[in-house]
């Protein structure tokens, strides 16, 4: 350990610190510090509550939207319908053709259900429902053709999955259009997109805020106790062990911010659920929101406890070489 | 053990703060135990200050520490385990006569015992060089000279020890190498035969 005397005969007893102790030290210095750290917080608590607070809330929102475009996503995906496939036949296909077509598509391995509206069958539905009733009468001919309804499994009714399959449905001999009603559900992907896009980016603000803030309450820390750092420098101590207790105070802002987030993301969600709910009967869809998953958890929580450790670093660095003795 | 004195304004406290790396010379080297301490980096002045007590006239406690928390400071900073930190404190606080204030705050006691307490921490991880700028800077003559004595006592058991002082009293009646500054140039290094061997 000595740089200046190393090897002193005698004189100052030189019983320095062994290797193995120093390691040993190493880990007992960090949990005292630790700890000591958070008995700081809770010696003042209303000050550490503010820090925790703004940091809690920062991540709940980012959080809390996070999960609504995940549930967002999971209802759409309980609209299969959305990507039926309508294939109108050529008017020459006869109906045992037709038969023989949904046959072969019902094997399919792409292919939930298959649905045969014949063009006699559809030209009493336009007449019922069109009112042009006895108009059609005086046609010669059907003019509609037979239409045949492929709806595709869930893994194959995505945009682009539903599209492949309408490509491949195409070419079948049978069939002269091909149909996707795809493009609202387009729509709703591109606005899922752009919301996942929002959310992240709001995020990154709020993250950039909340390690300011976390920086500025650990330099005021730093600042309240200069003397202390200073008389710490004069006796020896190294940068790095004067800024641990720092550093530790960020840890445990984050930690606590992160489980302050978890607990209101549990009650934002217990709220919307229940106002939900109505919302759900008018669209006959069921859903239960998914809530955070352990996984989610822990990367909020490991998000936060990095924010307080990043904010508390920065402003260490910075402050602490600052104060030297004079 | 020697005394370094000179008016105020000198250049005492500087060269003390030069040997501590509290300021970096602008011309010259400083040269302890034929290291330059031009060659220490930053990072490595923590380490030279762990072989330098120092004591300070305005103490430089922590007031809101106790006695045994202010002490135990350089040997919680050099890593010892809790065992050792108690006994050394507790040696420590003997040798200056506070073992009972242990646990007061220096907040509580007189300006010889905080003094004392300040001697306590810059000597309980034995460091090989000590430094004490106006150690005795307001105490009475009597309580000086038994703080003279401790540092006599230190010097014995083989600590350097380098006392800057305005206090020529004081030097005239201790027997030691006195180095004289005037404008922060050595005027006398009080270097004579008899005083030689005393230099450590």
């Amino acid at each position: 350990m000595s740089l200046l005397f190393r090897g002193r005969q005698k004189g100052a007893e030189s019983k320095k610190v062994g290797r193995l102790q120093l390691f040993l030290m190493f880990f007992t210095d960090h949990l005292r510090q630790a700890v000591n750290s958070l008995g700081e917080l809770w010696r003042a608590p209303f000050a550490a509550l503010m820090t925790i607070g703004v940091l809690g809330f920062s991540i709940t929102l980012p959080s809390t939207l996070y999960i609504l475009v995940q549930n967002t996503e999971k209802i759409s995906e309980q609209w299969q319908q959305a990507s039926e496939i309508s294939l109108f036949l050529h008017t020459r296909v006869s109906d045992a053709d037709a038969q023989q077509l949904i046959k072969r598509l019902k094997l399919w391995p792409e292919i939930a259900d298959v649905n045969y509206i014949s063009a006699a069958d559809a030209l009493v539905e336009f007449q019922t429902l069109s009112g042009l009733g006895d108009a059609l009468n005086y046609l010669d001919t059907n003019p509609l053709p037979s239409v045949v309804l492929v709806t595709p499994t869930s893994k194959h009714a995505s945009p682009t999955a539903a599209g492949f399959l309408l490509d491949k449905l195409r070419k079948e001999r049978e069939v002269d259009i091909g149909k996707l009603d795809i493009e609202w559900l387009e729509r709703l992907y591109a606005l899922l997109k752009i919301t996942k896009e929002l959310v992240t980016m709001l995020a990154v603000l709020l993250f950039f805020a909340v390690v300011l803030i976390i920086g500025n309450t650990i330099r005021l820390n730093i600042m309240n106790r200069r003397d202390e750092i200073l008389v710490m420098k004069l006796v020896g101590a190294t940068d790095a062990f004067i800024q641990r207790p720092f550093l530790y105070t960020g840890f445990w802002f984050g930690l606590l911010g992160g489980i302050m987030a978890w607990i209101t993301v549990a009650i934002i969600l217990f709220w919307v659920d229940s106002s939900l709910e109505g919302f759900m009967r008018l669209y006959q869809v069921n859903l239960d929101i998914t809530g955070m998953d352990m996984r989610s958890l822990l990367v909020m929580l490991a998000t936060s406890v990095a924010l307080g450790l990043l904010g508390s670093l920065l402003s260490v660095k910075r402050h602490v070489s600052e104060i030297e003795p004079r | 053990m020697a005394f370094l004195t000179g008016h105020s304004g000198a250049g005492k406290s500087t060269l003390l703060k030069l040997i501590s790396i509290m300021e970096r010379p602008t011309v010259g080297r400083v040269m302890i135990n034929g290291h330059d301490l031009n060659n220490i980096t930053r990072k490595q002045i923590a380490y030279i200050r762990r072989d330098i007590g120092m004591i300070f006239q305005s103490h430089q406690l922590l007031m809101e520490k106790t006695v045994f928390d202010n002490v135990s400071l350089p040997l919680v900073i050099e890593g010892h385990t809790r065992k050792v930190i108690a006994k050394r404190v507790d040696a420590a606080l003997e040798m200056v006569g506070l073992s009972d204030k242990t646990r007061s705050l220096p907040i509580t006691l007189s300006g010889g015992e905080q003094q004392r307490v300040g001697i306590a921490r810059a000597v309980v991880n034995r460091p090989p060089l000590l430094l004490a700028d106006e150690p005795t800077g307001n105490l009475d003559p009597k309580l000086s000279m038994e703080i003279i004595r401790l540092f006599e006592d230190f010097n014995q058991a083989g600590v350097s020890v380098l006392i800057a002082t305005h206090d020529l009293g004081l030097i005239a009646r201790m027997q030691y190498r006195t180095l004289t500054l005037k404008n922060g140039k050595m005027i006398t290094d009080g270097l004579d035969d008899a005083q030689e061997d005393e230099r450590s």
